[in-house]
């Protein structure tokens, strides 16, 4: 058993995705801080630091000052877990996901541009999404509290309902590209990006990552922090931290998996000659999705409950649905 | 109901086009200390104590000033003038003068009191202090002359006429 190809190098892989993850949400919050503000016409967070380039390490000492309180009402086992599961499958979706297209060999072990390439990625992905709920509702249901009860079911019951479309989207991008496994989306997008071929899957998926990360306008359950009642009421400390952590982690995955389906991965111009532009087309993308997202935070208001659940149920997946069968027809005639 | 998707639709591209402009736009935020302040010329801020050209006292130390005051913060205690020690122009001048700036209320009645315009209120708002005595005001301090940086009187045409944006005179005429 080849040890070191089998386990050494994926684990390595790991520590420096999960450190550049870590840090990537470190620097979004930041970022999404300033970007916000220059929407508003108003300059971000600019005294810690040049620029409020330290902000991010500020807010972290000042998070790991705070007291750590665990309420005497609450279950203490799953109070103190649901944090950790809501974070851990954003963090885990990454395994999948190509970021290059070279693999480079290092003292003749090759190292590939993705964790594993699994070739069910797209089930892989959908499935660790789900788990991904698990945390919210444990939240809720562990606070021992009737708000963060019904605020985690919430939150829950909106990510949920939103996880159908979003898949069904994907799911008409593997009707174009034949394979489950990202990397080979990827590479079918080789000649021309499937945002072109499917612009309104992209738009399904952006709107349901939105819904599924739980960002603006769909925000209520973030809102419902602010406004006392929801999951994580009774959280404060490194554990709210850690939600935090989670949902903008989720923004990132949500923008890399956007990246992937349908803007072409790493895929860009000379990226043939110079291999290493490959990361920073990918890098790029991922930015630019966020800067979207970003976009849509600071220019749409929130959206209610039952108009939220509404829109899911009576539009997007009727609409995701229609386009499976428009894709489906065009791909057996046209092939 | 797809009518509705394509208004809907174009109104949120609208919006987002909004706030796209405003990126670009610079910020209008103050960045307060290192960019000073502009504050009309009628601004209530911290008093001075105020000098006839030849180096005299205005002040007379008459107390109207602290008989106008609503909350009662100056203390006015005067003096006789000497031929040797001669402070203000008059017989009598002000020994000992202070303000209780956490008591006053800045409405300037007592500027509007004072029968020699000795007591004025100029620009300075920063006053914070980290003791409440260091905020009872003396004399001496009164009666420098006080020009602090972060401070800038700002001319009221300039006022007049806005950047971007319609005045209200200007908007009488839409509805």
């Amino acid at each position: 058993m080849d040890w070191i190809s089998l386990l050494v190098i994926p684990a390595i892989k790991s520590v420096i995705l999960i450190v550049v993850l870590l840090t990537g949400f470190a620097y979004l919050s930041y970022i999404e801080r300033k970007l916000v503000a220059r929407f508003q016409m108003r300059y971000g967070p600019n005294r810690a630091g040049p620029f409020g380039f330290l902000q991010p390490i500020a807010d972290a000492l000042k998070m790991v000052f705070k007291e750590e309180i665990i309420p005497f009402h609450v279950d203490r086992l799953v109070y103190v877990l649901a944090p950790a599961l809501a974070v851990i499958p954003a963090l885990v979706i990454w395994a999948v996901i190509p970021v290059s297209g070279e693999s480079v060999t290092i003292f003749g072990y090759t190292i590939t541009p993705y964790i594993a390439d699994v070739n069910v990625g797209l089930l892989y992905i959908l499935a660790i999404a789900s788990l991904g709920t698990y945390g919210i509702v444990l939240a809720g249901w562990s606070s021992n509290n009737k708000y963060s009860l019904l605020g985690g079911l919430r939150t829950s019951s909106q990510m949920l309902s939103y996880e159908l479309p979003m898949g069904i989207a994907l799911v008409s991008v593997v009707l174009i590209a034949a394979s489950l496994s990202l990397v080979d989306i990827v590479n079918a997008q080789a000649a021309l990006w499937f945002v072109f071929l499917q612009p309104i899957g992209f738009i399904i998926y952006f709107i349901s990552g939105l819904a599924e990360a739980g960002r603006s306008p769909f925000d209520l359950p973030e809102t419902e922090n602010e406004l006392v009642s929801g999951f994580a009421t009774e959280y404060g400390g490194i554990k709210f931290a850690l939600f935090f952590m989670a949902e903008y982690i989720h923004v990132i995955t949500i923008s890399a998996l956007a990246t992937t389906f349908f803007l072409g991965g790493w895929y860009g111009p000379f990226v043939d000659q110079i291999p290493v532009l490959g990361i920073a087309y990918f890098v790029a993308k991922v930015a630019f999705v966020i800067f979207l997202i970003i976009w849509v935070r600071a220019s749409l208001p929130r959206v209610r409950y039952d108009q939220l659940m509404q829109f899911c149920w009576k539009f997007l997946l009727p609409l995701s649905l229609l386009n499976l069968v428009v894709t489906a027809v065009l791909v057996l005639l046209i092939g | 109901m797809l009518k509705q998707v394509w208004s809907g639709s174009i109104e949120i591209l609208r919006a987002m086009w909004i706030t796209l402009k405003h990126l670009f736009r610079r910020p209008v935020t103050n960045q307060f200390p290192s960019e000073p302040v502009a504050v009309y010329p009628r601004f209530r801020g911290r008093h001075v104590l105020k000098r006839y050209e030849n180096g005299l006292e205005r002040c007379i130390g008459c107390s109207l000033c602290a008989a106008a005051c609503p909350t009662d913060c100056i203390l006015v205690i005067s003096g006789e003038n000497t031929e040797e020690n001669r402070r203000s122009p008059g017989e009598r001048y002000a020994e000992v003068y202070e303000i209780n700036l956490l008591r006053c209320i800045f409405c300037g009645y007592c500027a509007e009191a004072c029968p020699t315009e000795a007591i004025v209120l100029e620009h300075d708002f920063a006053l914070a202090t980290y003791d409440r005595w260091d905020a009872i005001i003396t004399q001496e301090e009164l009666l420098e002359p006080h020009q602090p940086e972060h401070i800038r009187v700002r001319d009221d045409q300039a006022w007049a006429e806005p950047k971007w944006g319609r005045t209200a005179k200007q908007q009488v005429g839409k509805s």
